[in-house]
């Protein structure tokens, strides 16, 4: 298959993610549009690694995948403390940083 | 048989991008999501990505997603009505803004002149990808980065404790002695299990500790022996 329609594929679930973000409430469903807009980065990273043929893009890759599993421990850490402190878990309603 | 392999996984992947965001209950986003990864690591694998490609499962499809589930279940998965509470306008500008990102990203990217972009890349090695090739960059050439990762995966962990963690107290000297083993190490009333399931919450106010239970002990054997 061309490197173009992987490509592709990585804009469109891009774009996904991003319109998630835009449109749901909830941090936890916003957290996993993070999720598939960091995956959509890592196809493009590995699609450009076959194509140069060389490693780079994969380790690349691999960073990405680590900076996302902690994005999503601190988050999701987030979401527990406004969850105990019963604060409503709605992206509309958290407006100041100071609860 | 690599065409028809990368039809599946990309539609595969693009319905759980789809799915994620379009249904109601976190709980089924979260499933969606895994069902995306489980197919954009076949991606992976058609990129002659393998070692990616198991870390992909691995470390999201098992354990990030694990995570995602307990907290789900935690605060409670209930079903959020979706889109903006303000309308469909709101909603609508998504929509173009979604659709004109596609279209830039797509411009891009397919339209940046790049020579290898209509083909199947060039051609590697029969190793290409293998846990192997990674693990020698990873300690050659890239080892600055592996380190800095681990110092940030420490710091994370680090973090998600003490955010996710009760704060409180001990309130009384026989709970403090009965708990503290390791007290010369750290101030007295934290760090003990029983604060941590949030059993006392402040200390009453007369409340003054200067004993060790070793101490403790000693001076009770110092009586006795009186």
């Amino acid at each position: 298959m061309d490197i173009g329609w992987y490509l592709a594929v990585s804009a469109l679930i891009f774009t996904i993610g991003a319109a998630g973000v835009l449109t749901r409430r909830s941090p936890l469903v916003i957290l996993l549009c993070l999720e598939l807009m960091l995956n959509a980065a890592n196809l493009a990273l590995i699609a450009f690694a076959r194509m140069h043929g060389n490693h780079d893009g994969q380790i690349f890759a691999i960073v990405v995948l680590v900076v996302a599993a902690c994005e999503v421990t601190v988050g999701l850490g987030v979401i527990v403390a406004m969850h105990r402190r019963r604060l409503p878990i709605d992206v509309d309603e958290m407006q100041e940083l100071q609860g | 048989m690599a065409e028809v392999l990368f039809f599946v996984a990309g539609s595969g992947a693009i319905a759980g991008a789809i799915g994620v965001i379009a249904v109601r209950n976190p709980f089924y986003s979260v499933l969606a999501l895994v069902s995306h990864l489980v197919s954009l690591a076949l991606l992976f694998l058609l990129l002659r990505a393998e070692f990616v490609a198991a870390a992909q499962v691995i470390v999201y499809a098992g354990a990030v997603m694990v995570l995602y589930v307990f907290v789900v279940a935690y605060v409670g998965g209930q079903d959020e009505p979706l889109g903006p509470r303000a309308g469909s306008g709101l909603r609508v500008v998504s929509a173009i803004f979604g659709a004109a990102l596609f279209l830039e990203l797509s411009v891009a990217t397919l339209g940046s002149g790049l020579q290898l972009i209509d083909s199947g890349g060039r051609p590697v090695p029969a190793g290409f990808g293998s846990p192997e090739e990674i693990g020698s960059l990873l300690l050659t050439k890239f080892l600055l980065p592996f380190e800095v990762a681990s110092f940030l995966l420490l710091i994370a962990a680090v973090g998600a404790v003490v955010l996710a963690r009760r704060r409180g107290g001990l309130s009384n000297a026989e709970e403090q002695a009965r708990y503290s083993a390791m007290d010369i190490l750290r101030p007295a009333y934290t760090g003990t299990m029983a604060e941590a399931v949030g059993e006392r919450h402040s200390l009453p106010p007369g409340a003054v500790v200067t004993k060790t239970p070793a101490e403790a002990k000693a001076a009770a054997e110092a009586e006795a022996e009186v």
